[in-house]
């Protein structure tokens, strides 16, 4: 599979090392040189932070960490030091990203463009350590840029999609991982050499910040009924935007380093009738299983989401229209509602075709259970029998 | 208005007739001629000097939420020092962070603590009015004993506050800061010192400066340096410094005024005056006022 991505003459120069999520993201991190790290330990995120802490004990990187005394702490030294003028990095996980929320939206409400990877992890309680994305899910409304990896091969380069697009359209991004299942598990990664990364991410240019004390700012003021309406509909309005942003970033990605990414990845859907639609580390269960009904000659396909916020419903809408049916696998739950993804592509199928395509809903592998090849077949068989219902079903 | 004064927060901001954070800030960030980026938590201060679309900050400001500027402001420093060693920037300038006691001594108090604890080089000044006054006075942990708050009221079977103010110079000093100092607002030139000395050090340093409230201790506009004077005066807000470890009183008063002299300056303490059952509380308040200046001086005797 891989190799399909990779043109021969740049894959000379690039390093291929076997490295977790997490091992993936620091050097991401490193090769990015951030001015700043805020970080709290938690699992499954603390090996990113660990093996970066090496690097600068090591002198491989010029940073500042901070070992803040809580994540709440964390996110707010990451907008102190981001607005103070410095590039600024951070990452967490589960009750970490929980702890932050209230500053997650001070940070985006003022345009302020870090980047944070998230160790996708199942929210207390009960207490869980593993996989999901119930925390993303609690976030998605904060204003910060949601872009899920698949595996350690695209958190490495969703890190440096994500750092350009946060700093060109002066908004925060968090690039997801599921925990455990990507960010400790080994996989073949292909590094790109410092220097071309260094060109790629360019130098961080605020436009205000603190420590220009020549034309100092203020931060952070009151806005009260006659602007506060105000600023929510223009971040609304910048932020949709950044969609364009991210397809032209993973274009000029793509030209440099020969590996493409965008809204999606469609994975043999151009004639699919029945289409799984899945976020993280699980498409490549669901890719596997999509060859193997392929050679019994089932029309099957999986369109795997990396940009989640900002979602674009009519581009989701227009790539599944021509499907006869469609399961989306949501690793989160909306306690009391459809689960979050569900929710997106049903409403992006409406929008973009106007009419009723059949959408099943299942939940899976919430609190890092495992999800099998036998499950999915299961959910295409489901859909090749028109076995569809309202109700959300658990592949447990 | 004397235009040093106001170089860096400006007149068109809008705090209470009678209100002294405005001197308290002009007092400390008048005491250096470097300049100077200003955080502050969530509160009076910031609610009355950022009112979009003006600002009276002359300087860089940042206000982040109510419970972090002590951590927003480590960003800041962690910001400051890596540009300065990358070249990027060229001026140090000097950190100050502002917050009231609830967002110090309560809500903040661990994002404090922590950046305390990691020797983020700032001075964080509270301004202690004793409550939540930009919500409409609430009871906090610096609320002292007997006080009428909207959330612990005085009544038929309440004489207001029942537990005693936390020490927060007490809990700040058990972060071995290299200085830290109490002040008042009606003392200016002994805050204007305190401010020097804390600004000169590198490294942590803290102010605790008492601000009365006009809106919530209920008094007249025109007397909160009385008011902010008499607590002084009464012992009830000895000046004194930590240095080192070493502690030094800047003033007692060795013949202090009985505590009732500052109390029936406020309507907050009204009820103790004219409920015969609450008598008592006025007793209780002088004893514990005597206890911490006898701590006081013996902890200077002995440093």
């Amino acid at each position: 599979m891989l190799n399909k991505l990779y043109s021969k003459s740049k894959q000379e120069k690039h390093l291929v090392r076997a490295l977790t999520g997490g091992a993936a993201a620091a050097e991401a991190l490193r090769q990015i040189q951030p001015d700043v790290m805020a970080v709290y330990p938690i699992t499954p995120q603390t090996p990113i932070i660990e093996t970066f802490a090496k690097m600068k004990a090591d002198g491989k990187v010029n940073a500042e960490i901070i070992q803040v005394e809580s994540e709440h702490s964390a996110m707010s030294a990451v907008v102190g030091a981001q607005a103070a003028g410095a590039r600024t990095v951070t990452a967490t996980s589960s009750q970490g990203l929980a702890l932050m929320h209230e500053i997650l939206y001070i940070a985006s409400g003022l345009r302020l463009p870090s980047l944070m990877y998230v160790s996708a992890r199942a929210l207390s309680a009960p207490i869980n350590i593993h996989g999901e994305h119930g925390d993303v899910m609690a976030v998605r409304d904060s204003g910060w840029i949601q872009i899920f990896a698949q595996n350690a091969q695209e958190v490495y380069d969703l890190g440096f999609i994500g750092l350009k697009l946060a700093e060109e359209t002066r908004f925060p991004v968090m690039v997801v991982m599921d925990g455990f299942q990507t960010s400790h598990t080994t996989e073949r990664v292909e590094l790109l050499p410092d220097d071309e990364i260094e060109d790629f991410v360019g130098v961080y240019q605020p436009q205000n910040f603190l420590l220009n004390l020549k034309n100092p700012v203020s931060f952070g003021p009151l806005a009260l009924q006659d602007s506060y309406f105000d600023f929510r509909v223009d971040q609304q309005k910048d932020f949709l935007k950044t969609k364009n942003e991210f397809q032209r970033i993973c274009r000029d990605f793509g030209r440099e380093f020969q590996r493409h990414y965008d809204f999606f990845e469609e994975y043999e859907t151009k004639d699919a009738k029945e289409v799984i639609v899945i976020m993280g580390s699980v498409a490549g269960t669901v890719k596997e299983v999509v060859d193997r009904l392929r050679e019994k000659g089932k029309k099957v396909g999986v369109l795997a989401v990396t940009l989640f916020r900002p979602f674009d419903y009519q581009k989701i809408g227009e790539k599944l229209a021509h499907a006869k049916r469609i399961a989306v696998l949501d690793r989160a739950m909306s306690v009391g509602a459809y689960p979050p993804l569900y929710t997106e592509v049903v409403n992006g199928v409406y929008h973009a075709t106007g009419r009723k395509i059949e959408v099943a809903s299942y939940t899976y592998g919430l609190g890092g259970r495992d999800t099998f090849q036998k499950q999915i077949e299961k959910v295409f068989a489901d859909l090749e029998k028109g076995n569809i219902s309202d109700r959300v079903k658990y592949l447990k | 208005m004397n235009k040093k004064l106001t170089e860096k927060l400006a007149p068109g901001h809008s705090t209470c007739a009678g209100c002294g954070i405005p001197a308290i800030v002009r007092t400390v960030l008048g005491a250096t001629e470097d300049p100077i980026i200003v955080a502050s938590a969530t509160g009076c201060l910031e609610v009355t000097t950022t009112i979009y679309p003006y600002t009276a900050w002359k300087v860089p400001f940042i206000h982040n939420a109510f419970e972090n500027a002590a951590a927003t402001m480590s960003g800041v420093e962690a910001a400051q020092k890596i540009l300065l060693k990358k070249g990027k920037i060229k001026k140090k300038a000097k950190l100050v962070v502002f917050g009231g006691d609830g967002g110090t001594t309560d809500i903040g108090l661990q994002s404090l603590s922590g950046a305390l604890e990691r020797g983020h080089d700032f001075l964080y000044v509270c301004y202690d009015n004793g409550g939540y006054m930009n919500t409409g006075g609430q009871r906090s942990g610096a609320t002292p004993y007997g006080a009428d708050t909207e959330t612990e009221p005085a009544g038929k079977e309440s004489f207001g506050k029942v537990r005693q103010r936390k020490d927060l110079m007490e809990i700040i000093n058990g972060h071995g800061l290299k200085y830290l100092a109490q002040a008042s607002v009606g003392n200016l030139a002994d805050l204007e010192k305190k401010a020097r000395k804390a600004l000169e050090i590198e490294g942590p340093t803290f102010l605790l400066v008492l601000q009365p409230c006009t809106q919530v201790w209920k008094y007249p506009t025109s007397q909160y340096v009385n008011v902010a004077k008499l607590a002084v005066e009464t012992n009830f807000w000895p000046l004194y410094e930590i240095e080192d470890g070493k502690y030094k009183i800047n003033y007692i008063n060795e013949n202090p005024k009985p505590i009732e002299e500052f109390l029936k300056t406020q309507g907050r303490f009204k009820h103790l005056f004219k409920n015969p059952d609450n008598q008592h509380v006025i007793g209780e308040i002088q004893r514990a006022v005597e206890e911490n200046v006898a701590r006081l001086v013996k902890k200077s005797q002995i440093s």
